[in-house]
């Protein structure tokens, strides 16, 4: 018999684990963009002293998860489970790190939803008393993502208006028993694969955004609480578009949220930035979380958040097949104390 | 996928059309004419120049001609600068001869990483090869039908 299950989807954790320390590497962009003083190193050189794009990345994992080590006072080998994930063929990035961090590892491809999928499955662990440390990191770089997805960077061709640009940036969160001060992972809400037909790989926000509208009203339907439970509701990469789309199909919905914001939207400014419809890539939920919205929790500007990553679960093989975009976005609530849980149940 | 999934979609990628952001054409179409005529003024100078003080045939002009502005095409996309140059002008710097450089050259510099066998020489023509393989085969078409209308004498 299940005594954690709430409704189809969610999950409340009974002794809610705490993040206790995060790490967030940016690249240049990024570093110019709104959020440039939450995150915790700006890279001048995108390339980060590696003779390729994808060496980079992979570097920016491993510093990540060290620096939150460290941040957390405690050393590599006290960690019993990493969770991480990147957009690279066979998750290059993270399997590298993996490799030098030699920490118990779990490879994940949830696409851009990977950084609240490696979230949910670290708490998951310490909740269920498997382990007393589990990190959760993701990483994307822009260089590595185009020639991947789309083109070699110096070909001279037009991004189309709907585009996203891909963030380079890793975030790590280490999540551990809950003994100390919070925030807390309190709820979770797994995201089912949802598809409205939309191929345009240039237009992945429209495709995303009715994952991440499945998702929300999955959330608040399994635990019953009200929309202005939340200070803030966050999607992962919807961009402008997205985002937009996914705010009018929550009130087709008869959902009202009074703080319904984007990672991807946050993360540049669109108006001098030319990166057309806003951030995305595992990268940009991951540094905006374990940037900004971590550092505002501790502070408790906060008090709870529903963190909800978005993915696209494309491949250039499924698109050049003719295949539309599957789509998913699993929720993480987090609330910056536990003392104040009540006021809705 | 039942029907209602099918309809469903279907009203969704109508709203999604409507909801999205579209190009300013005018602009586009400014920037692509603007662009793409410099180039070619630029290739007619080179060709007129070459033929006259040099004094090479038209066609051996022509061929010259190619091949420097295949080089500066190359030239910029090595210096970063006709991607810069692409976004603006899309289709002005894309079909011109400099373009088609560029479509090769930009692979050619992507791939070095993965070695000059796998990488380089596997790559090189990943985004030129749809052109050429469809060029080719056009031309050849037309000349097939071309050399049946003069037997037959039309």
């Amino acid at each position: 018999m299940t005594s954690k299950k709430l409704g189809k989807q969610t999950i409340k954790l009974l002794s809610p684990p705490s993040i206790i320390a995060t790490a967030s590497i940016v690249g240049p962009k990024e570093g110019k963009g709104p959020l440039h003083e939450y995150f915790h190193e700006i890279l001048k050189d995108d390339l980060y002293g590696e003779n390729s794009w994808e060496k980079a990345e992979s570097k920016m994992v491993k510093e990540v998860v060290k620096t939150a080590v460290m941040d957390a006072r405690l050393k590599l080998e006290d960690i019993d489970y990493l969770f991480a994930g990147d957009l690279l063929n066979q998750l290059m990035a993270s399997s590298l790190a993996a490799r030098d961090l030699q920490i118990p590892y779990y490879g994940l491809f949830g696409a851009c939803s990977t950084m609240a999928e490696g979230l949910s499955l670290a708490a998951i662990m310490i909740d269920g008393g498997y382990g007393d440390y589990a990190i959760a990191s993701t990483s994307s770089h822009f260089s590595t993502a185009e020639r991947q997805f789309r083109f070699p960077l110096e070909l001279g061709n037009q991004r189309p208006l709907t585009s996203q640009w891909t963030v380079t940036g890793a975030g790590a969160a280490i999540v551990a028993v809950n003994k100390r001060e919070g925030p807390y992972i309190t709820y979770i809400t797994t995201g089912k694969v949802i598809d409205y037909g939309i191929a345009d790989a240039n237009n992945m926000g429209a495709a995303m955004a009715p994952a991440a509208v499945d998702t929300i009203i999955a959330h608040f339907k399994d635990t019953g609480l009200s929309t202005d439970y939340y200070d803030l509701v966050v999607t992962g990469d919807l961009g402008v578009i997205g985002r937009d789309i996914a705010e009018d199909l929550l009130k087709k919905e008869g959902i009202n949220i009074k703080c319904l914001i984007d990672c991807g939207e946050e993360i540049f400014d669109h108006k001098t930035q030319d990166t057309h419809s806003g951030g995305s890539g595992c990268g940009c939920s991951a540094v905006v979380f374990c940037g900004y919205l971590y550092k505002k929790l501790r502070s408790k500007e906060f008090n709870r958040i529903l963190f909800i990553s978005t993915g696209a679960l494309l491949s250039p093989t499924s698109v050049q097949q003719g295949e539309s975009i599957p789509s998913i976005a699993h929720a993480v609530s987090i609330e910056a104390s536990l003392n104040v849980v009540g006021r809705c149940n | 996928m039942s029907n209602n999934q099918l309809k469903r979609n279907e009203l969704y990628g109508q709203y999604v059309k409507e909801r999205s952001p579209k190009p300013n054409y005018i602009k586009n179409c400014l920037w692509a004419f603007v662009v793409g005529g410099a180039i070619c003024t630029l290739g007619q100078f080179i060709h007129n120049t070459i033929e006259n003080k040099m004094e090479l045939t038209h066609l051996e002009a022509t061929n010259a001609t190619i091949l420097i502005m295949i080089f500066i095409g190359s030239l910029l996309t090595g210096l970063g600068v006709y991607d810069v140059i692409g976004k603006r002008a899309g289709a002005g710097s894309i079909v011109p001869i400099t373009g088609f450089a560029n479509s090769i050259v930009a692979p050619a510099m992507e791939f070095k990483k993965e070695g000059y066998i796998l990488g380089v020489g596997a790559k090189l023509f990943s985004l030129a090869g749809p052109v050429l393989v469809y060029g080719i085969t056009a031309s050849v078409l037309v000349g097939i039908l071309y050399y049946f209308i003069l037997t037959i004498g039309v």
